[in-house]
């Protein structure tokens, strides 16, 4: 048990991408430095201060549900004066860490608490102080300090009523069932005790009580027939998700955690408002329940690859090689599947398309296709039908391959197009204008925003330069044609890299148009810098914190860019721009085929892991997105102009309701 | 799906010849006691495809044909069965029925397939590359003609028109060189523009063209009518086009139209120009691709289109019902190794006995066997790997081995038959002895004979 709480505390993190290493780390999610290096219990197992902020809390443990009240108040500075003397049982102290949620409890806790001291001194000693920092973790790392409170005050007042009436020492279960059936007959009390500290409790906030007592009965059965872990584990998993109604109620807007993103839709009518807002968390691919349901619904029959990173399990990786064949032999199958989406899809899948534009471009145009052929099923209005189907459409691309955050953005106008058609407008009509608001979209968005930016930048084109870019962005690949029409005199050093090799696309371009160039591979990028004086690169997409998701390799170029002084200059259409705030690669990226890293095209005798691929200590990982940090950006291209990397939530802000025509 | 699915379901193929007759066409010679056609008809239901044309030549097999089809899937398919003359080859019938095609692409399958490759497969590898023709290869039967055990190369001139000559591009997907029939004996010539544009090729002669194609509807009606000596799809109108996939002479390619369209409207049409850039240079180019853009610039566009191949897996059966050999192949491998097939459940003896059939004492029925419904069998009878048909008559002490017995047969006592295939309605008389012959309907070998790879059959009046 010790080993494995020890291992839950320490997990590995690894960074992919770039990160200043003296970037302080997020205050809201970590513990507040001194206490808790007073407190001895922590100071036993520093691993707990340097809890990093990918970490998944670990779900909180409740068979110290007693000693949890104690614990629970961590907002208030006073908590880890309260932990301190729990080894000692220092009475004092004690009283003095209910100050917070006491005082506002009424008079009759600090009568009983010395009692209550006596449980929890108990329940302590049985459990480690890792248990209290685990707890603590899982706390601090949800942020959600109304909730915390929230709670302690009710459990408190619940082992309250316990030890009014048992006020002798009992051992730590019974007193924890005892707790469960007492908090059950006096919840009324026990609400209208927590009332002050709130004006009023909701009918989410009680249901949530009552499931927190109910899991904490259940917890402390587990422990009666003797086997604490297990069983007080299950409960504890279960719990955290139960109680994110009550917690949410007073959370803040921005309080999005790991914990938040699994939230089952309870009820939560004030929500309402806010959820239109904020995207579906993305599915998590290590949940295996989620997968299962996913499957059922599946279209194209994937088996997810078996041997997964560690760290990236929560991102779909399916075996390649099965899905393209079990996709066309479902060719005829697939029935309300629109032959322009399908053809899309496949070539999404086969690799056919890649690209950020080309890929928008293309389910822009498949979806053109389908609103020509739609017409709208009897007894139903196109703007739902409409919007299911294309609904429908989007989840079967999904599964060809992951979208783009600028694809996302172009299903979202799309909706919001459908959505806002008004109802006067006959079938026709609708089509019409939905296929011209598509064209629109291209034309504006994408193809005049490339024109647009190729102007600003190509400004920024001087003769003598030598420009560097990596892999093949289109816009850039725009530039320097446009750059070399005006007559600049430069010099373009592609870098590329294994496995796509997209650089050399783009390289036979150039020559043709007699463009002078340089070809080398990202491992030589810190030679070829020193003769470079700009770079140009494309992303993906431009997140709101300045960080940009490109292909892979791009962060490592803009760092050696950045430590040569090298101005990096990003070229990115304003609608691959999102409100999302990302700080590493790992939460949201894109598995490729491991097996394309794995083998060496062209090369027979590089076969070292070729039959390999089924080994359990193999794991093959080949992202193919990275995300490169605001300081080793100079300045976005955008259609909006040129705006330094800070600036990027001002264009989300201002002008996504035009994005979007809202 | 926007495609339209015509089944090519033949005639009476002199090649078939005692097994078909004019009561019998190609299109309901019994695989495993089930017409040959429903094997195709059923794998396309499975695809969902509901919807058929089915062509069939001359009028009577098109009546006989009708009559089956409409009875067997009454409620299941809508099948439009369509008579066209005789020996107007493939081609030819495409040609009859242009008229009825209106679908963006057509996907033709000939009758005689025996296959449990989805088409589905060929469909999307065909709209994957927006190809103009997509065929589908399979590879060709490995044990080929029983009789000749010998070398490759004499097996070769003995029966030319089993193979296929078949050059590919380097990722498997584009046909680059095809040879049927009698060219197949003749010198490869291959055409140095192709082989320049794609840099390798892969010409294999393992791999058998299974007659399953997926056409683009304009192009095929268009070749149709202008090359009006074409015959057959797989001798004229598939290598046509693989010949001229450079050089097209037909306004196939909807990129290079698009461009030209582009560039004739300057101006507004101009965005369309950097989208179809952008798509196009986004894409994996094929060496097609390559080529129209050219080496030269931008000084001309070169018309060209697709010809993709679709190569079926090892694991799939794929087989053509077009020879003797084939017919007694395809019966023995369906109620065997692939008999999945047949859609019968077998019995844990691995045969197929009807219910209703009845067996003589110490007669024995061994495995990748099956005995139609009403069939009845004496003492002490014995077989091995074969099909024997509804209500057949079979004497005492009879040997079957590697055989196909169609329906109503009577054999006498103590016959020995191997290899063989006995069509309706023949009277075998007491000891006949045949090995690798075929019985025409309604023969009557007379007792006694020894029979030793000959072909009996009734003297057309």
């Amino acid at each position: 048990m010790e080993a494995r709480r020890g291992w839950r505390a320490v997990p590995k993190v690894r960074h992919v991408g770039f990160f200043t290493p003296n970037e302080p780390p997020p205050p809201a999610r970590t513990q507040s430095g001194p206490p808790d290096s007073n407190s001895p219990p922590l100071s036993n197992s520093p691993a707990g201060n340097s809890l990093s902020p990918v970490m998944i809390p670990p779900p909180r443990h409740l068979s110290d549900n007693l000693a949890h009240r104690a614990t629970s108040p961590l907002p208030v500075p006073e908590t880890s004066a309260f932990r301190r003397p729990i080894p000692g049982g220092d009475r004092v102290a004690v009283v003095g860490s209910y100050n917070p949620t006491d005082s506002m409890l009424g008079a009759s806790p600090p009568l009983t608490s010395p009692s209550s001291r006596i449980g929890d001194g108990e329940f302590s000693e049985e459990s480690s102080p890792g248990w209290f920092r685990r707890s603590n973790s899982a706390k601090f790392a949800s942020s959600f300090p109304g909730g915390g409170f929230d709670l302690t005050s009710i459990k408190s007042s619940e082992t309250l009523e316990v030890e009014v009436k048992k006020p002798v020492e009992v051992p730590g279960p019974n007193i924890a069932e005892k707790s469960g059936v007492a908090g059950a007959e006096l919840q009324t009390e026990s609400q209208s005790s927590s009332k002050p500290l709130k004006a009023k409790t909701t009918k989410a906030e009680r249901r949530a009580l009552q499931e927190s007592q109910r899991a904490a009965k259940a917890a402390a059965k587990g422990e009666a027939t003797g086997k604490p872990a297990i069983s007080s584990e299950g409960a504890a998993t279960s719990k955290p998700v139960k109680q994110q109604p009550s917690r949410k109620k007073d959370a803040l807007p921005a309080a999005t955690s790991v914990a938040a993103s699994d939230r089952k839709g309870v009820d939560r009518p004030p929500e309402k408002e806010r959820k239109k807002e904020v995207p579906p968390p993305r599915m998590q691919f290590d949940d295996k329940n989620r997968v299962e349901k996913a499957k059922k619904r599946a279209v194209v029959n994937q088996t997810e690859a078996r041997n997964r990173v560690e760290l990236f399990r929560h991102l779909p990786q399916y075996e390649r090689g099965s899905q393209l064949p079990d996709l066309e032999s479902k060719f005829f199958l697939l029935d309300p599947m629109h032959p322009a989406v399908y053809k899309v899809g496949l070539q999404y899948l086969a690799g056919d398309i890649s690209g950020g534009n080309a890929r928008c471009i293309a389910m822009l145009q498949a979806f053109q296709e389908v609103i020509k052929d739609y017409s709208t099923p009897p007894e139903k209005s196109l703007t739902r039908d409409l919007t299911a189907k294309v609904g429908s459409y989007v989840s079967f691309l999904i599964e060809c391959r992951p979208l783009s955050m600028s694809m996302g953005n172009a299903i979202r106008f799309l909706k919001n197009r459908i959505a806002k058609l008004p109802l006067s407008l006959s079938e026709s009509e609708a089509k019409e204008s939905l296929c011209s608001d598509i064209n629109r979209f291209i034309n504006e968005k994408i193809v005049l925003a490339d024109k647009v930016i190729v102007r600003h930048a190509a400004s920024k084109v001087r003769d003598g330069d030598v420009l560097l870019t990596y892999g093949s962005s289109c816009v850039v690949e725009m530039i320097l044609l446009y750059a070399h029409e005006l007559g600049k005199q430069f010099r373009v050093v592609i870098v590329d890299s294994r496995p796509k090799l997209e650089g050399q696309a783009l390289l036979r371009r150039l020559v043709a148009k007699g463009l002078n160039c340089t070809y080398t591979h990202i491992n030589a990028v810190s030679y070829i810098m020193h003769e470079v004086t700009r770079v140009f690169l494309g992303a993906s997409s431009v997140l709101s914190n300045g960080t940009v998701y490109s292909r892979v390799g791009t962060a490592c170029v803009a760092m050696v860019a950045h430590a040569f002084r090298v101005p990096v200059l990003i070229c990115c259409e304003a609608y691959k721009f999102h409100e999302r705030v990302q700080l590493d690669s790992i939460c949201s990226n894109e598995l490729g085929d491991p097996d394309a890293i794995a083998k060496a095209s062209g090369r027979m005798d590089v076969n070292y892991v070729d039959n390999l691929a089924n080994k359990e200590n193999l794991q093959l990982l080949n992202l193919m997105y990275d995300a490169t940090p605001l300081e080793y950006i100079s300045m976005i291209v955008t259609d909006y102009g040129m705006i330094p990397p800070t600036s990027v939530p001002v264009i989300v802000r201002e002008y996504r309701r035009e994005h979007l025509w809202i | 799906m926007d495609f339209q699915v015509v089944v090519l379901a033949g005639g009476t193929t002199k090649k078939l010849v005692p097994l078909v007759s004019k009561e019998v066409p190609k299109a309901l010679l019994p695989v495993a006691n089930r017409p040959v056609l429903s094997y195709v008809l059923e794998q396309l239901e499975l695809s969902n495809l509901k919807d058929l044309i089915v062509v069939v030549e001359g009028q009577d097999a098109a009546l006989l044909v009708g009559a089956w089809i409409s009875g067997a899937y009454v409620d299941r398919l809508h099948v439009e069965v369509a008579a066209v003359p005789e020996d107007v080859g493939t081609a030819g019938a495409l040609r009859a029925i242009a008229h009825h095609l209106t679908a963006k692409d057509i996907l033709v399958v000939t009758g005689d397939l025996v296959s449990d490759v989805p088409p589905g497969a060929v469909a999307a590898a065909h709209r994957r590359h927006d190809a103009v023709v997509t065929t589908m290869l399979c590879s060709a039967p490995v044990g080929g003609p029983a009789e000749s055990g010998s070398s490759a190369g004499k097996d070769k001139i003995k029966k030319p028109r089993r193979y296929n000559i078949i050059g590919l591009d380097p990722a498997k997907q584009f046909l680059l060189h095809i040879a049927t029939g009698a060219e197949v004996e003749k010198d490869i010539r291959i055409q140095k523009s192709i082989l320049r544009a794609v840099g390798q090729m892969e010409i294999r002669t393992d791999l058998m063209d299974a007659h399953m194609y997926a056409f683009k509807r304009s192009v095929l009606q268009k070749i149709l009518e202008e090359k009006d000596n074409f015959q057959s799809l797989k001798q004229d109108v598939l290598p046509y086009l693989v010949r001229s996939q450079l050089r097209s002479e037909m306004l196939l390619n909807g990129v290079s139209q698009a461009e030209e369209k582009g560039n004739v409207k300057v101006g507004s049409q101009d965005n369309h120009v950097v989208v179809s850039q952008i798509l196009a240079n986004a894409s994996t180019q094929s060496f097609h691709e390559l080529y129209a853009s050219g080496h030269n610039g931008s000084a001309s566009v070169r018309r060209i289109h697709k010809c993709c191949a679709y190569i079926a897996s090892n694991n799939k059966y794929c087989a053509r019902l077009n020879s003797i050999q084939a017919f007694s192949d395809i019966n023995r491998d369906v109620i065997g190794e692939a008999n999945h097939l047949s859609g019968y459940s077998f019995s844990t003896c691995n045969n197929i006995i009807h219910p209703s059939a009845q067996l003589g004492s110490k007669t024995t029925v061994g495995p990748h066997c099956m005995l139609g419904e009403g069939s009845q069998m004496g003492d002490k009878c014995s077989v091995k790997r074969s099909v024997i048909g509804r209500h057949c008559r079979i004497g005492s002490n009879v040997k079957v081995v590697n055989s196909v017995i169609m329906n109503h047969v009577t054999i006498g006592d103590g016959c020995s038959i191997q290899g063989s295939v006995i069509c309706s309605n023949v009277h075998l008389q007491e000891r006949v002895g045949l090995k690798d012959c075929q019985v025409g309907a309604g023969f009557v070998v007379t007792a006694g004979c020894e029979y030793k790879g000959e072909s009996l059959a009734r003297k057309e009046k």
